[in-house]
């Protein structure tokens, strides 16, 4: 049966009729999947959440052991079945490369495969596996940056421009606006890479989920809360890392001679840089860029391509024009925001 | 091209003008001659590097992207260079070295329009993004950084340690690539000689008044003269040569040729740049409409023809007057005003100020002539000085109009008040309705400030961007210096120069003006 029979947006989001499951809903709901923990994927509230374990482990961290009634925790690949058992769906999880704990689901029912990217991306990620190319008859593909103006520069580059940055102005406070959830470790593991081996200080809001990636293992090096520092004008020259809405907002107001700094593919765009205040630009992505996204499509090769969330026009002709049958799919509710770019 | 691109990408991000002054300092003491010449020449806006049209480049994008993608782009970024910029097809692997700024030029500058195009993909090919954007901004005469041409001065200045006065004087004699200037400024050369140039001679300005520093009252030490309410420009004649620069030395010349056409006799002199009906003198909103245009057609020049009113001569037939005093200097002035037989160019009559008094009465007088903004008073004995000497020239300014108004919306400064709503617009009661009349951003202490922005964040109500909406509850003295009729806004006025006076906690914010009152504070013989 075509993947268009079973599968329907919902008014809380992606939903599978014969598992009674969605993906990623938005309202709490009995049955969801849950592909990665930022917070317009990951809500708290559902009856059951079936996620990876290190997943279940962020929405624990961000909002409480309580966050739904049960949990299941299931191993990359690893197949779950659902629905009749007489009629069964197959549901699997495969690494989507976007941050700790991502991945894809797959689905398959009466002989039919459908794969939901949720957010990725295929450049290296030392904090996930890498994103896995799962054959399947539909294709649904995230469009975050989805333009063929989108293209993001090797992160090394990007963390070299911050290191010059900070070379030039020795005595100013380089404040980082990171998303809390990927974005913020990959930038730290980016400085320690590239052979910075300072503290690096931490707004409160970034500090539960960085103690959660070091739990996992995940290398971070001396990470010190701003709070802890009695004499906050010895920052000067240090790098602080805070959640972008910080960034030029009463927090701030207590660093010494800021320069400002923010990591976020959205960065590319220079009047959106602009507009936030920010000096200096750090083109630092969890998504795909345009030429991944065509890569991915064409690697995957599905029979049918459905695109959510993003700029889904361009995608969406793109695609065509490739020669796959391609529809959007108009979910709403996942951010088109800065924070998460 | 690699530095200017990295300078030019510096420079769009850094909010402070301290921060822009260190990154072009260091760009000049980095970079060879002539790049980095050309480089304060696109900064400062000097030279018109049109070396292709934005259609050329439209073209040439259109040859190599698919027009729905490059339409669907160009939706998002919202801006043509970089636009295509980001879209142009990588060239991979190229190990085709960048050319210089210098090189750039001189191609560009022999290019045809029928060569232009592959030259300019050629290059587009050879650079990344960033450098694509700098390019491209550089050939369409639009790079937007945020640095003024006065800025620039000051910058060359603080990197030579020489006064800012030095470089304003050398600008307009010198020419891009500026060798000579830059070799000058790092001591390797001595100053350009700039004798047979037209150039700009800095300007001598005023301070504010505060009475008791002229009184007692001497009439026979000053000379009291209107302060009109132009703009304040010097005039150089020199052989057949004529200029007009605005006091910080921007060459206007091109916006004016009205005024160039009435005036000869080689001198240097210093005026108010007016519109002026024979030799009445319209109020500052109709030079505006000059102000704007770059090349005035006919018409315009017809119906806002400029005029000059002569303060001050700096030279006459070559001979520099400014060690001499005012009195003397007056009488050269007088003689060379009588020589110019035209209506548009008048003397700033002296005003009688027998006393204290009469001296008091005068200011408010000042206050009811539209074309004035005040009083100005110098000594007899000043030499002309640049720059702001102390006791020597004061301005007294006429007392400020002022409205209650309602704070309506709240944005976020720049700089040390990015984390401050600091920018507040205001408007004035239409009935039920609240008009948006004008914006503020200064007035108010640094404590004060602080109180505005905690009111707006706890009294917002909506959010647009960066801009807030506030509760109407709150209404500010607003002090400003005219009102004008306006097409451009809702409310039919703009204001010039408002501040926040006085900020009224205790008012409710239905006791705050009407329109009605500030559009009677418009002078009656602008509102026809």
């Amino acid at each position: 049966m075509h993947p268009q029979e079973w599968m329907s947006v919902e008014s809380p989001g992606l939903y599978c009729k014969p598992a009674n499951l969605y993906i990623d809903p938005m309202q709490p709901v009995a049955q969801a999947i849950v592909t990665h923990g930022h917070a317009d994927h990951a809500r708290s509230g559902h009856g059951s959440v079936y996620a990876s374990g290190d997943t279940i482990a962020i929405m624990q961290t961000r909002y409480g052991e309580e966050m739904a009634k049960q949990t299941f925790a299931l191993n990359m690949g690893e197949i779950k079945q659902f629905g009749k058992t007489n009629d069964p769906v197959l549901v699997s999880l495969h690494p989507a490369g976007h941050i700790l704990g991502s991945c894809q689901v797959r689905i398959e029912y009466q002989g039919k495969v459908l794969v939901i990217s949720g957010d990725y991306k295929r450049r290296r990620d030392p904090t996930c596996p890498p994103f896995e190319v799962v054959p399947c008859d539909v294709f649904i593909t995230e469009a975050t940056f989805a333009l063929p103006v989108f293209t993001h520069p090797p992160i090394e580059q990007e963390i070299k421009k911050l290191m010059a940055s900070v070379a030039i102005f020795p005595d100013r406070c380089h404040l980082i606006g990171a998303y809390a959830l990927g974005k913020c470790q990959r930038v730290i593991i980016g400085l320690r890479e590239a052979g910075y081996h300072k503290p690096i200080y931490l707004h409160g809001a970034l500090i539960k989920l960085c103690n959660l990636y070091q739990e996992k293992g995940i290398e971070l090096g001396e990470l010190v809360p701003v709070s802890d520092v009695e004499d906050k004008q010895s920052l000067a020259g240090e790098i602080v890392i805070a959640p972008p809405s910080a960034l030029a907002d009463r927090w701030s107001r207590t660093l010494p001679k800021l320069r400002t700094v923010m990591a976020s593919g959205w960065m590319q765009v220079r009047a959106r840089a602009r507009q936030r205040l920010v000096e200096l630009p750090l083109i630092i992505s969890d998504h795909c860029d345009w030429p991944e996204l065509l890569q991915t499509i064409e690697e995957v090769n599905p029979k049918e391509v459905w695109v959510t969330h993003g700029r889904e026009d361009a995608l969406v002709y793109q695609s065509t024009k490739m020669g796959y049958k391609t529809k959007a799919l108009r979910l709403i509710g996942y951010e088109d925001e800065d924070e998460t770019g | 091209m690699q530095a200017f691109s990295e300078l030019l990408e510096q420079l769009y991000y850094t909010s402070s003008h301290n921060a822009k002054a260190a990154l072009i300092i260091d760009y000049l003491k980095r970079t060879p001659d002539p790049d980095r010449g050309w480089a304060i020449a696109a900064i400062a806006g000097s030279l018109r590097f049109e070396f292709f049209k934005r259609n050329t480049v439209k073209q040439l994008i259109l040859e190599r992207v698919d027009s729905t993608l490059f339409d669907l782009s160009y939706d998002y970024v919202g801006e043509m260079s970089e636009t295509v910029a980001h879209l142009w097809p990588e060239q991979s692997a190229t190990e085709v070295p960048l050319p210089t700024l210098g090189e750039l030029v001189e191609k560009f500058s022999r290019a045809t329009r029928k060569t232009v195009p592959e030259l300019l993909a050629h290059y587009l090919s050879s650079m990344n993004s960033a450098q694509r954007w700098a390019l491209i901004k550089l050939g369409t005469s639009g790079l937007r950084v945020g640095v003024s041409a006065r800025s620039i001065k000051q910058i060359l200045a603080r990197y030579g340690n020489k006064s800012v006065e030095d470089i304003e004087r050398l600008w307009h004699g010198v020419e891009p690539p500026y060798t000579d200037l830059l070799g000058w400024l790092e001591g390797k050369a001595d100053m350009p000689d700039i004798s047979d140039q037209i150039t700009f001679s800095p300007v001598m300005l005023s301070h504010p008044l505060t009475l008791n520093e002229v009184l007692p009252w001497d009439n026979s030490k000053w000379q009291v003269e209107h302060k009109y309410d132009g703009i304040r420009v010097q005039l150089v004649v020199k052989r057949d040569e004529k200029a007009l620069f605005s006091r910080n030395a921007d060459d206007i010349s091109h916006s004016f040729p009205d005024l160039l056409e009435e005036v000869s006799a080689d001198a240097v002199i210093d005026g108010e740049l007016l519109v002026m009906h024979g030799s009445d003198v319209a109020p500052f909103n109709d030079l505006q409409q000059r102000l704007n245009k770059k090349k005035p057609n006919k018409i315009l020049m017809q119906t806002h023809p400029a005029g000059l009113i002569a303060y001050d001569i700096l030279s006459l037939n070559g001979q520099s007057l400014v060690d001499k005093p005012l009195s003397e200097r007056r009488q050269y002035l007088i003689d060379w005003v009588d020589k110019q037989h035209s209506a548009r160019i008048q003397i700033s009559e002296t005003l009688e100020t027998p006393s204290e008094a009469a001296l008091k009465s005068l200011h408010e007088l000042a206050s009811e002539n539209l074309a004035v903004e005040g009083l100005m008073l110098k000594r007899i004995d000043s030499a002309y000085v640049p720059g702001r000497p102390k006791g020597q020239w004061y301005k007294w300014k006429r007392d400020p109009k002022i409205v209650d108004a309602v704070m309506m919306y709240a944005q976020r400064g720049h700089g040390k008040r990015s984390s401050y709503y600091s920018d507040f617009t205001f408007g004035a009661w239409q009935g039920d309705q609240l008009l948006p009349i004008g914006k503020a951003y200064s007035g108010f202490t640094d404590e004060e400030l602080k109180k505005l922005d905690n009111w707006v964040r706890r009294n917002s109500i909506g959010r647009f961007g960066p801009v807030r909406e506030v509760k109407k509850e709150l209404v500010v003295e607003v002090a400003f210096d005219a009102v004008h009729p306006s097409t451009r806004h809702k409310s039919g006025v703009a204001m010039r120069f408002p501040r926040i006076n006085r900020i009224r906690w205790d008012k409710p914010a239905r006791e705050a003006d009407t329109l009605e009152t500030v559009v009677d504070l418009i002078e009656p013989k602008e509102k026809e």
